[in-house]
């Protein structure tokens, strides 16, 4: 039996070899999971700033819906995208399921609430301080949108970055979507998962690690732009 | 009926038509009506000043006749006709305290050149000379929030002039500022007068309306207690509230 330790070197071992099935690993979890929040940014920024900043009927139903999606249950997202793409569902014919295109679109749904949800918190509390002088200008309602998404621009990185984090720990969609199949859909969770049933624990933790070092590499990265912004340009 | 052959030959000869009309203006909220039928007229090229205690409905009525409030009754007139978009954007407003996008002092001035369709080499040449007036141009490229207070409300007036708007409403602007930063405001906002625009101002200082202003309108809650001109209102008032306010006795419109 292997010690704490052991498992600890091989793993380190192997990002240190930097091994062709880990690499094929990292890369397609970041395509998936940068592509989900890209896409989820894409609906869910504008859809945030349009419900923060203006008064319409089912303004509250809507912001109820964004706070309670924001906690969707990953697996019942994995299943529903299953039964759209599977044969005997409605876009059976796109043939998109157990590929990445279909991970993408099951850790989208689960992302976009988030973006929107948090969205709308930042534009609504913006709006409050702009919306005379936005009346005043006779901004149309897109000018507004995007007025506010511009100037909010540095705190909605941080829920880019809440998006991320969301998409890139996910694992029950992906799976159920995806099945983690060897270099078509095996991404660093699913495999994490799977190798570690199998016993196979250096791959599996050497999977951690680079997810963990991934995450707070970017929320680094982030970090650091933001500052480095809010200096130059923003107060 | 008024215009009688008396009337129009007793007229002088050649009357303004009002750049914006009040008829009947009235706004309420929470129950309570708080403006009460208001009826004035705003003549181009005019400097008028709307004065009152606190709570006399000084600011809201300026917001109503800007188009930032909706009237519970009565309406505006832009030129005789309801206004527009465009009649919204021969206009423009400087808050009491200025509300600065979260952008530079120069990307302040190209957001309200952009809204208003200005392309490219028109856009920059007029924000240079905005920022010149204003005497902004060293802090160009500053965020406007990290602005003091009287650098921000000279970026809200130049902001708001950069457009060339035909009317210019302005809330108290220099309320908080100090004696120099109110000069500045006063120059820019006299500067702009001469240029032609309309000068529509609410403030409680005296000196300034004597600096500032052509003719008066005293409001007094919610309605017009007097208008005229500026030596006929402050010196000698008509109306009881007025005479009390001018001689510091009227500190607020529910005051007797």
């Amino acid at each position: 039996m292997f010690s704490f330790g052991d498992i600890m070197a091989e793993a380190l071992g192997l990002i240190l070899t930097w091994d062709r099935d880990l690499s094929e690993i990292v890369a397609l979890s970041l395509r998936v999971t940068l592509t989900a929040v890209a896409v989820a940014c894409l609906i869910g920024l504008p859809l945030g700033a349009i419900v923060g900043a203006f008064r319409f009927p089912g303004r509250g139903v809507a912001t109820v819906l964004l706070n309670a999606l924001m906690g969707l249950p990953p697996v019942v997202v994995g299943l529903f995208v299953y039964l759209m793409l599977s044969n005997a569902g409605p876009l059976g014919i796109l043939g998109l399921l157990y590929t990445p295109t279909a991970m993408i679109i099951a850790q989208t749904i689960l992302v976009t609430p988030i973006v929107a949800a948090l969205t709308k918190q930042v534009v609504e509390d913006l709006h409050g301080e702009y919306a005379e002088q936005f009346a005043s200008f006779g901004l149309s309602a897109r000018e507004r949108v995007s007025a506010l998404l511009w100037d909010a621009r540095y705190s909605l990185l941080t829920v880019a970055l809440a998006g991320f984090g969301r998409a890139v720990a996910e694992v029950g969609a992906v799976l159920i979507v995806g099945g983690n199949i060897n270099h078509v859909t095996r991404v660093m969770t699913t495999t994490i998962a799977l190798e570690t049933s199998k016993g196979n624990l250096e791959l599996a933790l050497a999977l951690g690690v680079l997810l963990l070092a991934l995450a707070v590499i970017v929320n680094a990265l982030v970090m650091a732009l933001r500052a480095s912004a809010v200096r130059a340009a923003y107060a | 009926m008024r215009d009688t052959v008396m009337d129009i030959l007793t007229e002088s000869p050649v009357t303004a038509k009002p750049l914006l009309e009040a008829r009947g203006l009235s706004f309420a909220a929470g129950g309570q009506t708080l403006i009460h039928g208001i009826d004035l007229e705003i003549e181009p090229g005019k400097r008028t000043l709307v004065m009152g205690a606190n709570g006399s409905g000084k600011s809201l009525l300026l917001r109503l006749l800007h188009g930032l409030l909706t009237p519970s009754a009565g309406q505006v007139l832009w030129r005789g006709h309801a206004p527009d978009r465009a009649a919204r954007r021969a206009q423009a407003m400087v808050f009491q305290r200025p509300v600065m996008l979260r952008r530079s002092v120069l990307a302040n001035l190209n957001f309200a050149l952009k809204v208003h369709g200005l392309a490219g080499r028109d856009r920059a040449d007029r924000a240079n000379e905005a920022l010149e007036m204003a005497r902004l141009t060293d802090l160009a490229t500053h965020p406007a929030r990290v602005l003091s207070g009287g650098e921000q409300q000279r970026l809200a007036v130049a902001r708001a002039l950069v457009c060339e708007p035909d009317l210019l409403f302005l809330d108290e602007p220099t309320s908080s500022l100090d004696p120099a930063s109110t000069q500045m405001i006063e120059d820019l906002v006299n500067a702009a007068h001469k240029r032609g625009v309309t000068i529509v101002m609410v403030t409680h200082d005296m000196g300034q309306a004597r600096r500032m202003g052509d003719e008066v309108i005293f409001l007094h809650a919610g309605r017009v207690a007097e208008r005229g001109s500026l030596d006929q209102v402050l010196g000698a008032p008509r109306s009881e509230a007025a005479r009390a306010w001018t001689q510091g006795r009227l500190y607020t419109a529910t005051d007797n």
